[in-house]
């Protein structure tokens, strides 16, 4: 009966079906999939298989990124990040089932990563504190380009195609005393070479007060958007838009 | 000739799964009556339960005199009889002690199937011949049987019939039921006695109340009606075979290994004779329709030490995956970044050791096809990364229930049965509330937060604090003026339990640009976890 009189409204579970049932290495598929908000930060609106995207400190920005090729099929990675938030990553949009973690790396962290970056779609790196040698980031950069997986080096980060970085960052929600975080409105700008020469900028709501990642529209600053404060946490209609 | 043939192939037939499709194999079953009781080696005369669940599983024939009977609450039964020995159940005990009983059934003939502690069948084509006749067999394995069992006064009860189902009926009985007889024999017992429940119900209501009448009814519109479960109820109260008796050697040992002669020093040469090995393991099982789910690597090195590491997986290992973990292992060991653990000499003995093996069901790919792949290269990966750091290294995290960020995952060893600490779908006040922080902090960085004044700022015994937070340091970094700030939320975890009683509050501060989650727990403060 229910596939006689097919409803036109698709219904919730299967909106995302068509995306997750497509054979996930299609030839021309060389950019994974990313949030839409961060699309445009990003050569060819997505991470592109192959290259180095280094994010500058943040990890929220890091998940973030994840959150896209995650939901959309691949396996992820984080190493050296024994204090991860991991449920802040299932909110923004990661699925914890296909990120696997390596807290502690050891001092052969270089292996670690390379054995990872041949198997797994995006691999985030906490780069350690010690200065990493040119040869072994030259060396993982140019594995990325062989196996076409995405390295996320957090921290500083020679040679990388695109950095990424938050210029300014403001929380929503607090009083003096009373309220609790809801939002964050961050200016992220992304930089590097060949096609991401030209500085971009964008601004976004990481998170947005249901812990996704939403556009903060086109406002050039000075807008000052307050949240309804009923507004409870989780409550799906906070995404606040400009 | 072809009478000679025919005899041939009958014979041949007789223990494979085509004849318990058609017929049923002549079986004895050795029965000794309350097991979990006579395990426990309590006589029976003693008033004694086994419960479990807080019911009462198994009684003593005592016990049973003063009107116990199974399925009563564990104080109804002492109110019953109030001298009542109760004992826990547990089926380590029960299987440990039946190993003597089924020793001495498999003096008799070899194949010897356990149905549960306290039950033992064996096909009884070969011995009966042997030992004259059923009857004869019947006497002798009672006596045997009798003779192993721990002194307690405990009874054997021996039953031969056609099909494991009508001899273990036969067995409550004593009898030997003639071949052939079985349908007879048990078509006046109740549907209940299937132990099926649920179908018991519906047989009841439909007005089929003895196994001869369900017995009765065509086999196909059995299936079709009630399923396959069904139907395998139905063959039965047939006295057909449920299934055929288990056919595998006893105790089976699957562990193979070779000998490396000259030992070898390089990950590739020994790992290209585990490759043989793991092949010749997976054909091994593989033959008895099994499936190995763990498996113990263990090398010997020409100095004469001995390494060991237990490798599992939710999957079966197949044998590309199994001769993985063997490199992998043997890359971890020969490749160890700390000297103390790598062995001194080449490996001279590679043994593969299946720790935990499961009838093998195949496996189902993914629908969708692709993914299933992929899933499958990124599970080489990890358990690479496995070999290169230890097994704990690689974790994934599953939801989880709590009220602090940190103890809403749990973080599961990659390959492991992926199950969370406390369940995630109660609900658990007093949580904090999303978005959650980023970075959690393991362990939490010391905090100090003051007031405009330069006080510590505290919380009151009413819950409010001293003073509004002006300053924040943390982790020995510079003060940063806070901008914004929420709390006290008082956390009072565990107030029943003296000895895990936490009582904390929470705050959420902003301080410059980031924002921090800290705790006031005995006049200190922490940063647990920061919202960059």
């Amino acid at each position: 009966m229910a596939f006689a009189s097919p409803s036109p409204a698709v219904p919730p579970g299967l909106a995302g079906l068509p995306e997750s049932v497509r054979p996930v290495s299609l030839a021309g598929a060389r950019v994974l999939p990313v949030l839409p908000a961060l699309g445009s930060l990003l050569p060819g609106g997505g991470l592109r298989r192959g290259s180095t995207v280094a994010v500058a400190g943040s990890p929220s920005l890091a998940l973030a990124l994840l959150a896209g090729p995650s939901a959309a099929g691949s396996w992820c990675a984080a190493v050296g990040m024994p204090s991860l938030g991991l449920v802040a990553a299932a909110e923004v949009g990661v699925v914890i089932g296909r990120l696997a973690l390596v807290a502690a790396p050891g001092r052969d962290w270089a292996a670690v990563v390379a054995a990872l970056l041949d198997a797994l779609d995006v691999v985030v790196v906490r780069v350690p504190d010690r200065a990493v040698r040119a040869a072994d980031a030259r060396r993982l950069a140019a594995r990325a380009r062989e196996r076409g997986s995405v390295l996320v080096p957090l921290g500083r980060w020679e040679g990388a195609d695109v950095r990424l970085s938050v210029a300014t960052s403001a929380w929503e929600g607090l009083e003096h005393g009373s309220g609790h975080l809801r939002a964050r409105l961050v200016e992220v700008v992304a930089e590097g070479r060949g096609a991401s020469a030209r500085p971009r900028r964008a601004r976004l709501w990481l998170p947005a007060a249901d812990g996704t990642v939403a556009p903060a529209g086109n406002g050039s600053g000075g807008v000052s958007i307050r949240l309804p404060a009923a507004d409870g946490p989780g409550a799906g209609s906070g995404a606040p838009t400009a | 000739m072809t009478d000679a043939t025919r005899t041939l192939h009958g014979a041949g037939r007789g223990w494979g799964p085509g004849r318990a499709m058609s017929d049923a194999t002549r079986t004895l079953v050795a029965w000794v009556p309350d097991w979990p009781i006579v395990a426990a080696g309590v006589a029976a005369g003693v008033p004694a339960v086994v419960v479990f669940a807080n019911r009462v599983v198994a009684c003593s024939a005592g016990a049973r005199a003063e009107g116990v009977v199974r399925g009563l609450r564990r104080r109804e039964a002492q109110g019953r009889c109030p001298a009542l020995l109760v004992l826990e159940h547990d089926a380590g005990r029960d299987a440990r002690a039946f190993e003597p009983v089924a020793a001495a059934v498999s003096a008799f003939a070899p194949r010897v199937e356990v149905v549960r502690p306290g039950m033992a069948a064996v096909a009884t084509l070969g011995p009966s011949r042997y030992f004259g006749g059923d009857g004869a067999l019947a006497a002798r394995v009672t006596e045997a049987v009798t003779a192993a069992l721990p002194d307690c006064g405990a009874g054997t009860e021996v039953g031969v019939a056609d099909g494991a189902f009508a001899a273990g009926l036969a067995a409550r009985r004593g009898l030997v039921v003639a071949p052939g007889g079985s349908p007879a024999f048990l078509a006046p017992f109740p549907v209940a006695t299937l132990d099926r429940p649920d179908l018991a119900g519906l047989l009841l209501r439909l007005g089929l109340r003895t196994l001869g009448a369900f017995a009765a009814l065509p086999g196909t519109d059995v299936l079709a009606r009630f399923g396959p479960d069904g139907a395998v109820a139905h063959r039965l109260a047939r006295g057909l075979d449920e299934r055929p008796l288990a056919g595998t050697d006893p105790p089976p040992d699957f562990a193979v290994q070779v000998e490396l002669d000259p030992p070898a020093l390089r990950v590739d040469t020994a790992a290209f004779a585990a490759k043989a090995l793991a092949d010749e393991l997976h054909r091994t099982l593989a033959g008895r329709g099994l499936a190995c789910t763990r498996v113990c690597i263990e090398a010997e090195t020409e100095h004469g030490e001995h390494l060991a590491r237990l490798w599992r997986s939710d999957g079966a290992l197949g044998p590309a995956a199994m001769a993985d973990r063997v490199r992998w292992q043997l890359d971890g060991w020969l490749h160890t970044a700390d000297g103390a653990h790598r062995p001194t000499g080449g490996i001279s003995l590679l043994r593969l050791a299946p720790d935990q093996v499961v009838p093998d069901d195949g496996r189902q790919l993914g629908f969708w096809g692709g993914s299933a792949e992929v899933a499958d290269r990124a599970a080489r990966a990890l358990a690479r990364v496995q070999g290169m750091l230890g097994p704990e290294a690689v974790v994934t995290a599953v939801p989880s229930g709590g009220r602090h960020p940190a103890e809403r995952v749990t973080l599961v060893p990659w390959g492991d049965v992926r199950e969370p600490a406390r369940p995630a779908d109660r609900p658990w006040p007093g949580r904090v509330p999303s978005p959650s922080p980023a970075t959690v902090f393991v362990p939490v960085l010391a905090a100090e937060v003051v007031a405009q004044s330069g006080e510590p700022v505290g919380v009151t015994g009413r819950g409010a604090v001293t003073a509004p937070p002006a300053q924040l340091l943390v982790d020995g970094g510079r003060w940063t003026p806070v901008t914004g700030w929420a709390g006290p939320w008082p956390a009072d975890e565990r107030w029943w339990d003296t000895g895990a009683h936490r009582r904390r509050a929470r705050f959420q501060v902003v301080a410059g640009d980031t924002a921090w989650l800290l705790a006031l727990e005995g006049g200190r403060w922490w940063a647990e976890a920061s919202y960059d």
